[in-house]
């Protein structure tokens, strides 16, 4: 292997790397805030990736049909606890959140779908229906049962995961697709050639990791957020509830999720299925970071990105095997370090 | 304080809580008065913290519990914090790994626009060494801290109701005495206080009325000062059996 090699290894590495950063980050922030270990986040990616590339084709994506089935269910579960908690008054205005926004996202996208818009717009847009599927699943799976166990909490996402996934191959068909790259410019810089395409990955995930840790270090919104993760009890004493902050983070996660989907489109053909294994990535890395840490999620996942490009060069038919085996390590290794310690 | 008063604050009738088939409140009934101090006295494990956790919607509990008359037997934790009931628990329940001013900021989470600034305010000036930590981390505090942190950001949520669980907890004897002082100056904003303690000598000497609870059920109720003249009271809770003077309840 020369230089050249290494270093379009390193920028492939890299580029996959802050695409399982973003899901890492995701994981954690599910994780954190609702104990949710969350396999579905892979579904959402598949779902910003076809939703876009629908879009791309001038046809509506699935997104649309599911959108609305998945806020009607949403709508009905809202309006039972609602009546049962003997709040009638407060249902047009719920109704309007769960129902009216999904509708509105729905139809604008159906609406955008053959007008050939600008592919900033068709990214917006894609990103929206898939946002607002992320509180709409919370909603229906996870709220109810928001009390119960990690393990239980668990079992429901696997489930979900699963639903989502026939609900993709329902709406998207089985066919992948791909979306075209945002830029084919190149550049070289010390005898190495860059892509354009790689370098706007990169700085696309940046930037959305510093949009979120600005959102947590100075909005009240994100304060609670950080609140409800540090102490579950205290953040319901200040008033914080956890329906809300479970809703206002799947919102963060499924776009994020979403981002990936857009960033991946043009990497790889992407089918209804292939989220999980995009997904199972981030997850390493958020391991690494004990399902906890955001830095050392990110870190983990860029490790991953990078195992994941020099294995396929040095043993292509392994690089899964290899990049799933790194959890094995981590684990031992987190599991003799870390101390148990009491609630407090 | 039963019977014809002005509108109570908190109004329990015949609040039960049980852990399971394991009843540990039984039939309480009691009234706080708006801007006057009510103190639960009672042994370990007698089921003070048990009754605050189900006034505060923590724990599901059977009975009626009133906030100005309007009924908050439904309402959960955050609903009954919107409107004005607040629990300080025993635990403190901060937010380690924020700083003090987020802490407190967070504490007006449920109050629109710009109130907070005021809220903050008016903290700082009951709790200066506050103020002086402002931008350490609430896990860096010291215990008395702690518990001016976790006052402070009940306060900041504008309670009418103010439950507190054992505020003395752990804390050295001229930190407890600060703390109680902070607390009976509390009275003049007018906030209701629901005061449970195990130390009594305290409780009671900042508290207009009283209640022993004693294995889920209130054993005698009255004015803190003929409270502390009764004889099975201070026996049991004052300690005067023993010596003339007792220290301040343990720690822990």
């Amino acid at each position: 292997m020369d230089l050249s090699i290494a270093a379009f290894l390193v920028q492939d590495g890299v580029t996959n790397g802050a695409i399982y950063a973003l899901l890492a980050l995701a994981l954690v922030l599910v994780f954190t805030v609702t104990r949710i270990i969350w396999i579905p986040s892979g579904e959402f990616v598949t779902y910003g990736t076809l939703t876009l590339a629908g879009l791309q084709l001038g046809k509506p994506p699935g997104t649309v049909g599911l959108l609305i089935g998945v806020a009607v269910v949403a709508a009905i579960v809202e309006t039972i606890a609602t009546l049962r908690a003997r709040e009638a008054r407060k249902l047009p205005l719920r109704l309007a959140v769960w129902l009216g926004v999904p509708l509105a996202i729905a139809a604008a996208v159906w609406w955008a779908a053959p007008r050939g818009l600008p592919l900033a717009l068709q990214i917006v847009l894609a990103l929206a229906a898939v946002t607002a599927l992320g509180p709409l699943i919370y909603r229906i799976a996870y709220q109810p049962i928001a009390d119960a166990s990690v393990l239980v909490l668990l079992i429901v996402s696997v489930a979900v995961h699963f639903a989502l996934t026939g609900l993709g191959l329902w709406f998207f068909g089985a066919e992948g697709s791909r979306t075209p790259a945002f830029t084919g410019a190149s550049f070289t810089a010390g005898g190495l050639t860059f892509s354009a395409q790689s370098l706007l990955v990169v700085v696309a995930s940046l930037v959305l990791i510093g949009l979120l840790y600005l959102l947590f270090g100075r909005t009240l919104y994100g304060k609670a957020l950080h609140a409800t993760a540090v102490n579950r009890i205290g953040a319901r004493l200040v008033g914080i509830s956890p329906s809300f902050a479970g809703a206002l983070t799947f919102v963060l996660a499924a776009l994020l999720c979403a981002f990936c989907g857009v960033l991946v489109g043009p990497i790889t053909t992407v089918y209804y299925d292939s989220g999980f294994l995009v997904s199972l990535k981030g997850f390493v890395g958020a391991i690494i970071g004990g399902l906890v840490s955001y830095p050392l999620a990110a870190a983990g996942a860029l490790l991953v990105g990078l195992l994941e490009s020099f294995s396929s060069f040095w043993a292509s038919a392994f690089k899964e095997v290899i990049v799933f085996t790194l959890i094995i390590p981590v684990l031992l290794w987190r599991s003799l370090t870390s101390r148990h310690h009491d609630e407090e | 304080m039963n019977g014809v008063t002005l509108r109570d604050a908190l109004d329990v009738r015949d609040l039960c809580v049980a852990y399971g088939k394991v009843p540990a409140v039984r039939d309480v009934s009691l009234q706080v008065a708006p801007g006057s101090i009510v103190t639960v006295i009672g042994p370990n494990g007698a089921g003070k913290t048990t009754l605050l956790a189900a006034i505060a919607g923590l724990l599901p509990a059977r009975g009626v519990v009133r906030c100005f008359g309007d009924l908050a037997t439904a309402w959960p934790v955050e609903e009954r914090v919107r409107r004005g009931i607040v629990l300080v628990p025993e635990r403190r329940e901060l937010f380690g790994s924020m700083s003090v001013a987020d802490n407190l900021r967070l504490g007006a989470f449920t109050r629109r626009g710009e109130q907070h600034k005021a809220a903050i305010a008016d903290v700082y000036r009951r709790f200066p060494r506050l103020e002086e930590r402002r931008g350490q981390l609430a896990a860096t505090l010291s215990g008395g801290e702690r518990q001016m942190l976790a006052l402070g950001r009940a306060l900041m949520s504008a309670p009418r109701v103010l439950l507190l669980d054992e505020p003395s907890l752990g804390l050295a004897p001229l930190v407890v005495r600060d703390i109680f002082s902070i607390i009976a100056a509390l009275r003049s904003t007018g906030v209701a206080i629901l005061l449970v303690e195990q130390n009594a000598r305290a409780a009671l000497a900042i508290a207009d009325y009283g209640y022993v609870l004693e294995s889920g059920q209130i054993a005698v109720e009255g004015e803190s000062a003929s409270l502390a003249a009764n004889p099975r009271v201070a026996a049991a809770y004052l300690g005067q059996a023993h010596t003339a003077r007792t220290p301040a309840a343990p720690p822990g």
